[in-house]
């Protein structure tokens, strides 16, 4: 049987950066994942935002992170994950919404984070396409930016392997052993293979495999439909977020890719609870319906695809990160209510550090946040 | 390059209009599509590709790509399916297009929900057979078709059919079938028809997205659903597969056969299917230089009968052979061929090279059946019919729609709907491949009148047979695709009507009539081409079966009957030795000489995925490293992003798996998701539908 350091379920947005950030530590690990290849889980649904700007202090620290692994990856590594940084606007048109956005300032300034508020003239300059009808301004946060999800699950996954990280592809976790409470070995449809850490990365599907340990996790999928256009020349920087709610959705938000396509993604509500990723005849004409009137100029761009993916969501909406106290050597990373791809790589230093206990000052912080152990009874207000 | 004349199609007089491309302004018909007005100037370069400033034009000239993307009056639209109007502006687009201001929101509004108890989608040859049992039986029906006309393929099909006379319409021309088929379906009140209006999507929610007229966005919600949305081109990876003039032989015959546009001046054919062969027959019949085929098998793989009509006319065919490049600077101007070996690899040494204008790739067909897949999956009651459930002949795809009909009543839970077993016989034999060739035998008599058939291969057709009104020509009535045999001599004869002449679909049946001069006999054969150039007393070269010259031989009549259905009959005076082997004539022509041969190399370079341009060399490095799932090609090279959706780069793909030796069962295919074509984010708003 062979041994391996840290077994990881899932090779997805968390499960591929925290592969690579251990075997980057010198620990010897195997990613195993039932899909055939990378990222095809909920990562390729992800339209790729990624933001700094939560109210969250544990998920700001994570996201800075990211943000500096992915605007220098290209430089540092050679591949382009096709990083922008476009910036976030958060738009307000209700005076509820004006004044949760800058109520939030407050923490954000306090993080050292880049956003303000800007009333709608001033917004409108950084983006004219907005109907200023109703306008009465929003925050705009240019250091946040966005990525292609698919590259940048890739490029991780080529770096993994290249310091000697294992993926296995197709393979399906049957059962953990565990021996005198602690992970001793994992069984799979294919094989078994001793671990002294299992790390549960297995985003929508984290319960199964909690429950191979005895563990009820709190994480239950819902699911989001998003689409694609076809490429126009570029003519938006920022990811636009409108969190107001309207028939049958709450917020949605869209932004224009590297490559010139737009892509969006709209909230159901109420949620679509579930693993159902099959594709809904409602989700067009309601994304669109509120897309125009945000940004009349997108009439005229063509729908190109669509697709759902699954956001692994907590009570608090809020990710679990940290070490089972049940079984020892289980660590989870797991529920990342939709932000797996803006939390994974900053995640993944992370856990590498918990398994090599080479722990700083500021990660206990965000591990008090995210504990496993903690009350639930938080509400993000900006999720 | 407008066809003035044309042997079989009527030439319809037309409105002209006038627009502007890069500010010229240029002339155009009312009901043009932008594409046709360009190529009618012999524009064929609609822009230059974003990523490497790749020439972009016509491809697929189905909607279903978006090569040939142009900026009309400052919206980015699709040129082959856009109607030129009065006074457009119409730009290339060079790069990707500029996204025009809007002021304002218009007013939207929720998309209509129809439920219909039968949802065709596809008003081809299977579906319109299909509507027509639906309507028999007085059930409510939709069917909905992207094009403004109903026929599918059938409208593009000047040639005769192959089949049962008594059950398909053989001998009647594809175009004209899809009239009577038309005709049939709006004569059924039941039955509602709505054109110009493309199935978009099959939802989860057992709805079928559909862009009523090209417009407005409507959700059916259907009891049962038939796919009838017939086949798509393959495609194929050489050098230059991407120039402007390289495209398929649909897009072709789109441009030629339905908007009369003299779309090439020399054509080179790759493949020797029927789809090749027919659309080198159709090149022929527009005027069109065909300069040859080539066909990677040793043998066409068409019926014989299609192949011979080629090679009589002169077009030279080079089995054994495979196309290497399609040479030029920003549209195609020569093509290269080379020999193959047995492991179809091309032998240096061989290539050739011809001067044209355009390649035509005819490489087969595969089922365009998301919908049916995704119906099922959804759990839709659905059935496939014709092309989408297997790829045959159109007159297949009639009995597979009738077939479908009843199955669509039946799950309706109507009674009477068995199938009668006849129909299912038929329908397999219909759809059946060519069969074996017999041994070439001409008949030994040599007085009197009487048909000589030059009908050696076994396909599903006996139109023959119910022409003779004296019952002299057998076809197996158990079995129509035995070869046909002639029963006259011992004092039942021929008295020389030449209506089997006429009948055949395949132009292999002449008449031989020994009776005014045993020396000199009379040779009557069809003629499909403009008989203007041939008058009684001229001279023209008497082919054989497969094309070889026999000499010239002096026309004595030249019949164009109106009730011969456009098909000429020409007389001939033929020295007696040849008169049984004369199967056709063509004018004298030469092809151009082939130039002298760069040696061009197979490199990574060509390229895959044409929508987002990716190189099979990007391919062929991650299926080396290991990578298995299509996906995950996609992921990292984009191939299949692009506006079709993997449509066209997926099957290359699959077959770059197979020449790296990975088994078809290892490859995971894309997962595949609406929409089936791209449309405005407008549509789907309701924009402009308020009340």
């Amino acid at each position: 049987m062979r041994g391996y350091d840290v077994v990881i379920v899932g090779a997805g947005s968390v499960g591929t950066p925290a592969a690579w950030a251990m075997a980057r530590a010198g620990l010897k690990v195997l990613v195993l994942d039932r899909m055939p290849s990378v990222g095809q889980g909920s990562n390729k649904a992800a339209i790729g935002g990624v933001r700094a700007t939560h109210s969250d202090p544990a998920k700001i620290r994570l996201c800075l992170r990211t943000i500096e692994l992915l605007s220098s990856w290209k430089e540092l590594y050679g591949r382009d994950v096709e990083w922008r940084s476009g910036g976030y606007v958060f738009v307000a048109y209700t005076p509820q919404q004006e004044k949760t956005f800058k109520d939030l300032l407050k923490v954000q300034h306090a993080y050292g984070l880049d956003i303000d508020w800007y009333d709608a003239p001033e917004l409108l300059e950084i983006v004219p396409d907005l109907n200023p009808r109703g306008l009465i301004g929003g925050t705009y946060s240019p250091q946040d930016g966005h990525c292609s999800p698919l590259l940048v699950c890739h490029a991780f996954f080529e770096e993994a392997r290249r310091f000697g990280a294992e993926f296995h592809f197709g393979e399906r976790l049957v059962d953990v052993v565990v021996v005198g409470g602690r992970v001793r070995a994992v069984r799979t449809d294919k094989g078994q293979y001793e671990a002294r850490v299992l790390l549960n990365a297995a985003g929508a599907w984290a319960k199964e495999v909690g429950e191979l340990v005895g563990l009820e996790h709190p994480v239950w999928p819902d699911c989001h439909e998003a689409g694609v256009t076809e490429p126009v020349a570029h003519f938006l920087d920022p990811m636009i977020v409108d969190t107001r709610p309207g028939p049958g959705s709450a917020n949605f938000y869209f932004h224009q890719l590297a490559t010139g396509q737009l892509t969006f993604c709209i909230t159901p509500d109420p949620p679509i609870v579930g693993m159902d990723r099959r594709e809904t005849s409602s989700f067009l004409p309601q994304v669109s319906r509120r897309m125009i009137e945000l940004m009349p100029r997108l009439s005229n761009l063509r729908v190109r695809r669509t697709w759902r993916g699954l956001y692994p969501m907590t009570p608090d909406g809020s990710p679990i990160v940290g070490w089972a106290e049940e079984v020892h050597g289980y660590l989870m990373a797991i529920g990342m209510c939709g932000q797996g791809v803006m939390i994974g790589p900053g995640l993944g230093e992370l856990l590498a550090r918990m398994v090599t206990q080479e722990l700083r000052p500021e990660d206990h912080e965000i591990l008090e946040i995210l504990s496993p152990n903690r009350a639930f009874i938080r509400e993000e207000a900006l999720r | 390059m407008r066809i003035q004349k044309h042997p079989i199609l009527p030439i319809p007089q037309r409105k002209k209009i006038s627009f502007f491309f890069k500010g010229r302004e240029l002339s155009a018909y009312e009901g043009d599509t932008i594409a046709a007005a360009l190529f009618a100037h012999g524009i064929r370069i609609f822009g230059h590709h974003p990523k490497d400033g790749a020439p972009q034009g016509i491809f697929c000239a189905n909607g279903q790509c978006a090569q040939c993307l142009v900026i009309a009056d400052g919206l980015p639209v699709k040129a082959c399916m856009t109607l030129v109007g009065e006074g457009m502006r119409v730009e290339p687009v060079e790069g990707l297009p500029v996204l025009p201001k809007v002021d304002a929101p218009p007013p939207m509004r929720e998309p209509e929900t129809i439920e219909v108890p039968a949802l065709i989608i596809g008003g081809g040859p299977a579906g319109l057979a299909a509507a027509i049992e639906l309507g028999k039986r007085k059930v409510k029906t939709l069917l909905v078709d992207d094009k403004h006309l109903l026929g599918g393929k059938l409208v593009l099909q000047t040639h005769r059919f192959f089949g049962s006379s008594d059950a398909v319409y053989a001998g009647t021309r594809g175009i004209d079938i899809a009239r009577k088929l038309a005709d049939q379906v709006h004569s059924l009140p039941s039955v509602e028809v709505w054109l110009s209006s493309t199935a978009l999507a099959v939802f989860s929610d057992r709805k079928v997205g559909v862009l009523r007229r090209g417009e407005e966005y409507v959700l059916i919600s259907p009891k049962v659903l038939l796919v009838a949305t017939g086949a798509r081109e393959r495609s194929l990876v050489f050098k230059g597969n991407t120039l402007p003039g390289v495209y398929g032989a649909g897009a072709f015959q789109t441009l030629v056969n339905r908007d009369l546009v003299k779309a090439a001046r020399r054509l080179f054919i790759v493949g020797g299917g029927n789809v090749g062969l027919i659309a080198g027959y159709h090149a022929l019949q527009a005027g069109i230089e065909v300069v040859g085929l080539c066909e990677a098998l040793p043998e066409c793989g068409g019926y014989k009968v299609h192949r011979d009509k080629l090679a009589r006319l002169g077009v030279p065919i080079f089995t054994s052979h495979t196309i290497l490049s399609a040479n030029g600077e920003e549209q195609v101007e020569s093509v290269t061929i080379a020999q193959v070996d047995e492991k179809f690899r091309p032998i240096p040494g061989t290539e050739k090279t011809f001067p044209c204008d355009t390649v035509l790739i005819a490489v087969g067909l595969d089922p365009v059946d998301e919908f049916y897949h995704k119906a099922r999956e959804f759990g839709i009651t659905a059935f496939a019919a014709g092309d989408a459930r297997e790829v045959a002949e159109a007159s297949a795809a009639i009995f597979s729609g009738r077939i479908a009909g009843l199955r669509v009543a039946r799950a309706l839970g109507l009674e009477d709907t068995e199938i009668p077993h006849e129909w299912l016989r038929l329908a397999g034999i219909l759809a059946s491949r060519p069969g074996p060739r017999i041994q070439p035998g001409l008949p030994a008599q040599e007085e009197g009148v009487f048909p000589v058939l030059h009908c050696y291969e076994e396909i599903p057709c006996n139109p023959c047979s119910s022409a003779c009104p004296l019952g002299l020509i057998y076809v197996d009535p158990a079995d129509i695709r035995k070869t046909p045999r002639y029963l006259g001599g011992e004092g039942k004869g021929c008295v020389g009507c030449a209506r089997c002449v006429l009948a055949c679909p395949g132009l292999a049946i002449t008449l031989v009539d020994y009776r005014q001069d045993p020396r000199w006999p009379i040779v009557t054969v069809p003629y499909e081409f403009l008989a203007d150039e041939i008058e009684p007393g001229g001279r023209v070269v008497a082919v054989g079966e497969g094309g070889e010259a026999l000499g010239e031989v002096e026309v004595v009549e030249v019949l164009a009957a109106p009730r011969n259905d456009r098909t000429v009959l020409l007389k001939l005076r033929v020295p007696r030795a040849i008169a049984k082997k004369v199967a056709g004539v063509r004018k004298e022509r030469e092809g151009p000489a082939p130039l002298p041969s760069p040696v061009i190399r197979m490199g990574d370079e060509e390229i895959v995925c044409r929508c987002e341009r990716v190189t099979a060399g990007e391919v062929r490095k991650l299926i080396r490293e290991g990578v298995r799932d299509m996906n995950q090609i996609k992921a990292i090279t984009r191939a299949g992003m692009g506006a079709c959706g993997g449509k066209t780069c997926g099957p290359l793909i699959k077959r770059l798996f197979r020449e790296e030796g990975v088994p078809d069962e290892e490859v995971i295919d894309y997962v595949k998701r609406p929409l089936f074509v791209e449309v405005p984010l407008k549509v789907f708003s309701g924009a402009g539908k308020g009340d």
